[in-house]
């Protein structure tokens, strides 16, 4: 078999270098770190460590605690997830179809991109405050409100803090997505249906899909890793341990509880959890989306 | 405010001058009013002497400081000392070779150390179990009720000494629109020094002194029954639980809705900074029932300073120096006054004494008194591995014993199961 060689130069190599070298030592690393630590227990200090195998795997998913952990963070994952597009996608049909002032909408809509999930988090916890917080008294005025001792409650305004604060990044990838359909496309549709309800559904939405899907893919990563800060923030797992996501109890028991083998167990078995993931989103539902 | 900024312009100018001092520094858990005292004492070492030049750092609350310190030893980063918290006494005590004793490291030095020169409930604490002291006790408190006298005088009650006489005033005060109680450290307040209060065994294996532990104490019939007391008297409206958070549960104190609040001694510095009423301090209340005898003293809570081993000479030498300076009579009884911490030497309580501060003020004796109390078997001090994280099981389920979501029983069993499991890994790390 004859093959077309081509003389290779090794820029390309050079240009792609710096991002390798960024994802083995931020990624490949740290990730073959925490598999090696999941099958040791050692003391916090480091000073004595012992091979146990697969013990650490066995304790945490034996753990009733880390079972209740895992189906809020799915709970909670897909919630968010949903609204956060959700809205978003309203917000942007809405925002796309105004001519006078559309500037304006889209600044307010988007700023709050740039708050700090962190922030976010103390924005929360002061709107929410029993004393303080505006929000308080207007909860309670529907129900019975408490979000510092009920579990309900507090799921509900963490998720709420969620969603705001990734609604804007959302918002702006839809209207870009928008926007990036064909003017032509949209006239003739009009013309040939009236309901601009069936419209958005038969025509534009197709059109969206690569956005959506992509959006999808990122709002789920955010509503299983980067929802952190604004858990730390906002109810550090309480009460009674409710709103713990997978990956604040990683941190609560290696960083703090100093128990780095069973901390490792964890964040492996979330590694794995997420791969399948991304593997399910990729193979079955890209496959209905046509670029 | 003013003392901070001169401090800091006297440390910036002494480093200035003084090229060859020798730099140590100091990790700590003291945040707000505390941390500006602390630069106030750290900014007094630095002033009186050359040779050492000591960089005290906020680091966030003890289980951020303990996280970081952990971090810093594992990469050769470790300052030359720390502030661990009472929680995290096993874990700094069992790692043998990572800390130098602060016996050892006073003697080695040259400098006079005498453990009993430190009152009673302090020097066990902190120490190893041949009464070898590890640790040197900084911040050291225990928890008091501080209770709103316009409050109480209203409803024509006295502070509650038992939790008997506490449910003949708490209907009292409910009539007059008062939530009796409320306490801001559910493990600290209602766990750990219900068992030192009323004698009852933290653990198997002498509270954890005689070696690693494996069995806890909490699911027994008194504390059970002591929950089963909250509960109702929470349904009743005589107790506040605010979850889990130390100000949400300050706060309604604070803001008048709730008469007595059970806090740390070392609260009372703060306090004065943020009510705008006359309120008193009283003993934590106990039940007559368990202990029908004199009154027991709590365990002693707060903090204690580490130094981690493996420094220059030097600088051991200045960490001795800064340690001898924390604990003259004189910087004790600073530190006691501006902050209610209680003095953790008999001669600093002494001075306090002889100056007339507890005529002045009565209840800044409170904390101290109520350490002084009868010593039993169970309540020297306990030792008990990954205790940070049981305190967490313990925050947990006493939530949901408030919201209804379990029983007194099944949080209890919870709590027992999870934290023997967890000090039984404990045991396993340490190799024992």
């Amino acid at each position: 078999m004859k093959r077309n060689q081509f003389g290779h130069s090794p820029l390309p190599y050079l240009l792609i270098a710096p991002q390798l070298l960024i994802i083995l030592i931020f990624f490949v690393w740290p990730a073959v770190q925490s598999v090696r630590l999941s099958f040791f227990l050692e003391d916090p200090w480091g000073l004595s460590r012992s091979f146990v195998g697969f013990d650490n795997y066995t304790s945490v998913l034996s753990n009733s605690q880390y079972h209740s952990t895992a189906l809020f963070t799915l709970f909670f994952s897909a919630v968010v997830t949903v609204l956060a597009l959700g809205v978003a996608l309203l917000l942007a049909v809405k925002a796309d179809g105004i001519i006078r002032g559309a500037k304006t909408y889209r600044v307010l809509l988007i700023w709050a991109y740039a708050v700090a999930p962190a922030v976010a988090g103390m924005i929360g916890l002061f709107l929410a405050n029993q004393h303080i917080g505006p929000l308080f008294p207007l909860f309670n005025l529907l129900w019975d409100f408490d979000n510092k001792t009920d579990s309900a409650d507090a799921t509900f305004w963490l998720t709420l803090v969620c969603v705001w604060k990734q609604v804007s990044v959302n918002f702006v990838y839809f209207l870009a997505g928008l926007q990036g359909i064909p003017r032509s496309v949209r006239e003739a549709a009009a013309l040939d249906c009236q309901s601009g309800f069936r419209r958005f559904w038969t025509v534009t939405f197709p059109l969206l899909a690569p956005t959506g899907f992509f959006l999808m893919v990122i709002n789920i990563t955010y509503a299983f890793f980067d929802t952190f800060p604004i858990i730390d923030t906002l109810t550090r797992g309480r009460p009674g341990g409710s709103t713990f996501t997978l990956v604040y109890k990683v941190y609560k028991d290696g960083f703090l509880g100093a128990d780095l083998g069973g901390s490792s167990a964890q964040s492996v078995i979330l590694m794995v959890v997420v791969m399948l993931l991304t593997i399910v989103q990729f193979r079955f539902i890209e496959r209905k989306i046509h670029y | 405010m003013i003392r901070f900024v001169s401090t800091l312009a006297a440390t910036a100018l002494l480093a200035t001058t003084a090229q060859a001092a020798t730099e140590i520094t100091w990790w700590h858990a003291m945040g707000g009013k505390l941390g500006e005292t602390v630069n106030s004492i750290v900014g007094e070492f630095n002033e009186s002497q050359n040779a050492c030049q000591l960089n005290a750092t906020y680091k966030g609350g003890y289980e951020e400081t303990m996280t970081a310190g952990i971090a810093a030893f594992r990469a050769k980063q470790a300052p030359n000392i720390i502030q661990i918290f009472d929680a995290g006494s096993a874990t700094i005590i069992s790692a043998k070779g990572a800390v130098t004793p602060v016996a050892d490291l006073m003697t080695e030095n040259g400098v006079a150390f005498d453990k009993e020169d430190y009152i009673p409930g302090v020097r066990t604490f902190y120490a190893d179990s041949d009464g070898k002291m590890i640790g040197m006790p900084f911040n050291s408190s225990t928890p008091v009720m501080y209770y709103n006298k316009a409050a109480l005088a209203e409803a024509g009650v006295e502070p509650p000494k038992t939790w008997e006489e506490f449910e003949i005033a708490a209907p009292k005060l409910a009539e007059k629109g008062y939530i009796a109680l409320s306490q801001s450290h559910g493990p600290w307040i209602w766990s750990e020094n219900f068992m030192s209060r009323h004698n009852l065994p933290m653990s198997d294996r002498n509270n954890g002194f005689d070696g690693p532990a494996t069995k806890i104490g909490y699911n027994n019939e008194d504390l059970r029954m002591h929950f089963h007391k909250l509960k109702e008297w929470k349904d009743k409206g005589w107790y506040g639980h605010y979850g889990a958070k130390w100000d949400d549960n300050k706060v309604p104190f604070e803001k008048k809705e709730v008469a007595m609040w059970i806090g740390s001694s070392g609260s009372f510095g703060g306090l004065k900074d943020t009510t705008d009423f006359a309120f008193g301090t009283a003993g934590l209340p106990y039940w007559k029932s368990i202990v029908p005898g004199e009154p027991l003293h709590t365990f002693i809570g707060g903090a204690a300073l580490f130094t981690f081993a493996g420094h220059e000479k030097a600088q051991n030498e200045c960490v001795a120096q800064f340690f001898t300076h924390l604990t003259k009579p004189e910087t004790q009884y600073f530190w006691h006054k501006e902050t209610g911490y209680v003095p953790v030497t008999k001669a600093a309580y002494d001075l306090a004494k002889t100056d007339g501060y507890y005529d002045r003020e009565p209840d800044a004796e409170v904390g101290i008194l109520q350490l002084s109390e009868a010593s039993a078997e169970w309540n020297k001090g306990y030792r008990l591995g990954f205790y940070p994280q049981i305190r967490e099981v313990l925050y947990r389920e006493y939530d949901k014993i408030f919201n209804g979501d379990v029983t007194v029983e099944e949080a209890f069993n919870t709590i027992e199961e999870e934290s023997n499991e967890l000090l039984a890994r404990f045991a396993k790390t340490t190799g024992m």
